[in-house]
């Protein structure tokens, strides 16, 4: 038993990951930062509008999109050149392919629940998994043509990154393609919730008065599903589906537990983010195991240590009532005395 | 602004049907609302109420007719009207303070990309005030009572500052203080001009919170000033033979004589 689990040795572990090959190991930090910290704002919207499992639903149903336009790709290549797989491969048709079909699987869940008796939850788990089996089924049929299977398509590899082509000005080197162009998904995220900030807020607090302002929850929703499937779309390539997936909820539902002001919860994700990537190439170094595995065992087990702090803090305030004072009692008249905030949810 | 926007009346509803999934609900509304009244809408579970106020506020598509708010479409005409949902409706968990919910009222009348500024605000501060909840403000909403959720959500419509609102059922669920202070405030607002239309689900009360009766089941039964409308024989048709709230019926209109 004890050979199967590696000797922890710290000096290996904590010491030879920033001594040796050091940018090897800083790209794979800063990519999976990136992509926890991006999934896990937008995945922050997903979480306050209930359909934390969209997320889930849009990673798979984006198969046959990729796989369409991988072989309409392959399709004309081998019309015009002749030239075999090599060029459809690119980046942008299947960037395109995996938005269409994102795009597709929002409208469809709307349209389904909207126009029948079906429940959004029961509409969504209908159309990702025909999505997706439609995707296996045009992988396996024309699998015999073209390099390309399920597997590579929802498992990429965080720990290729480093090893990718580098993103170059003026001869320099600067860092590999996957993580500039996720730094630009950051970016672009960030810049996009700082301008549609009030516009989010209201339509996922309450989708009616939105509505009624003006502002049109539907359109609202739409846009955030299809920008939603850009920040899966330019993760999964490089990091994989586990790491995506995880990354659009577990950030924010620990936030959620340990701060009740939105801007703040932004901040503990970011921070979140950051530790669970550290944490994650660690435990990855010392257990010799998948980078993208271990960044999510680490991102949940941040989740059920926040878990542990609010529960505590609850039990706290709980006592502070029973041995302490009395709460002062609900105000009976229309101006009310200032009562001091309770202690126990803010506790962040 | 010609003489036709000036001179129409709050609400004009022309013919409107509305349906869920196939079933109607709603079947040729036809009412026309002056100005300066507070209106109770009254009538039995399922008789489309709360789908009246959300068709009039276009969060429901309707399948048939048309609604005109101050001579115009509703989109055209946004900021004049304030809308109050049930409180059910939202979750009360949501990261935000009750200061970010008023301010929410003011989103209305800011463009894409602009943020609340300073008289916002003061708007805002003046809105929670007027319902008794300024100490509260910054608050985090996960803390309030019921009756202090339905008074932030009036101190939204508030900041809203328009002439025309709906409420969807602002009493259920809150104590006698709460209720109290939303009926003055409600006789306020219409005393200032404003047109204010009331989801409403207490019979005996309704009589003297609203000076304006709209009895609706799924048909509108009658619309009219209270003392015209509260009629034992209106009432029995808006809650068809239903025995226990016949009952109920007869001693509203008791009480009345």
């Amino acid at each position: 038993m004890t050979d199967w689990i590696p000797a922890f040795d710290p000096h290996r572990v904590f010491v030879e990951p920033w001594t040796v090959n050091v940018s090897l190991k800083l790209w794979i930090v800063v990519m999976g930062f990136l992509v926890l910290t991006t999934c896990g704002w937008v995945g922050q919207y997903l979480i306050l509008r209930r359909m934390a499992l969209m997320g889930d639903a849009i990673s798979h149903s984006i198969l046959p999109g990729l796989a369409g336009s991988f072989l309409i790709g392959a399709w004309w290549a081998g019309n015009g050149s002749a030239s075999g797989e090599g060029g459809a491969r690119g980046s942008v048709p299947m960037f395109l392919g995996a938005l269409v079909a994102a795009v597709i699987t929002t409208v469809l869940i709307e349209w389904i629940h909207r126009r029948s008796r079906v429940k959004q939850d029961a509409a969504m788990g209908t159309v990702f998994s025909a999505l997706f089996a439609l995707g296996v089924v045009l992988i396996t049929v024309f699998a015999d043509h073209v390099d390309l299977d399920a597997d590579c398509v929802l498992h990429g590899e965080i720990g290729f990154v480093p090893f990718e082509d580098y993103f170059k000005v003026g001869g320099r080197e600067w860092m590999p393609v996957p993580v500039a162009r996720m730094l630009v998904v950051s970016l672009l995220t960030a810049a996009w919730i700082g301008m549609f900030y009030k516009e989010l807020l209201v339509s996922s607090f309450d989708p009616g008065l939105a509505t009624s302002l003006g502002i049109s929850a539907q359109r609202v929703h739409f846009l955030l599903m299809a920008w939603l499937a850009v920040v899966i779309v330019s993760a999964f390539e490089s990091v994989g589906a586990i790491l995506v997936v995880a990354a659009l909820i577990v950030p924010g539902a620990t936030a959620t537990l340990l701060s009740s002001n939105l801007p703040r919860i932004f901040l503990w994700i970011t921070l979140h983010a950051a530790v669970s990537a550290l944490a994650g190439l660690h435990l990855a170094v010392w257990l010799d195991c998948s980078i993208a595995g271990a960044m999510v065992v680490a991102g949940c087990a941040l989740f059920v240590l926040a878990w542990a702090a609010s529960s505590w803090s609850q039990w706290r305030a709980r006592r502070l009532m029973a041995t302490g004072a009395p709460p002062e009692p609900e105000e009976r008249t229309l101006t009310a005395p200032p009562t001091p905030s309770s202690p126990g949810r803010s506790a962040a | 602004m010609d003489a036709n926007t000036v001179t129409a009346p709050p609400l004009e509803i022309h013919d409107l049907s509305v349906a869920y999934d196939r079933r109607p609900v709603l079947w040729g509304i036809d009412v026309e609302v002056p100005a300066g009244k507070l209106v109770g809408i009254i009538g039995p579970n399922g008789a489309g109420k709360s789908t009246l106020i959300k068709a009039c506020m276009g969060v429901v598509a309707p399948s048939g007719g048309w609604v005109k708010v101050f001579g115009e479409p509703l989109d055209h005409a946004h900021r004049r009207v304030g809308y109050v949902p049930q409180r059910e409706s939202v979750d009360w968990d949501f990261p935000v303070s009750v200061m970010d919910v008023v301010l929410m009222g003011r989103y209305g009348r800011l463009g894409l990309l602009r943020r609340p500024g300073a008289k916002d605000r003061e708007i805002a501060r003046a809105s929670l005030d007027k319902v008794g909840m300024l100490p509260y403000a910054n608050r985090q909403i996960a803390n309030l009572s019921g009756g202090q959720q339905q008074r932030v959500f009036l101190a939204r419509a508030l900041a809203q500052e328009s002439d025309l609102y709906f409420m969807d059922e602002p009493f259920a669920g809150v104590d006698a203080a709460t209720e109290a202070a939303i009926v003055t405030l409600l006789h306020e607002m219409r005393d200032r001009g404003k047109t204010i239309l009331v989801v409403h689900h207490d019979l005996p009360t309704a009589r003297n919170y609203f000076d304006t009766l709209l009895l609706l089941n799924m048909r509108l039964v009658a619309f009219g000033p209270t003392d015209d409308v509260f009629t034992y024989d209106l009432l029995q048709r808006t809650y068809g033979g239903r025995l226990t709230i016949l009952s109920e019926v007869a001693d509203a209109v008791r009480q009345r004589g």
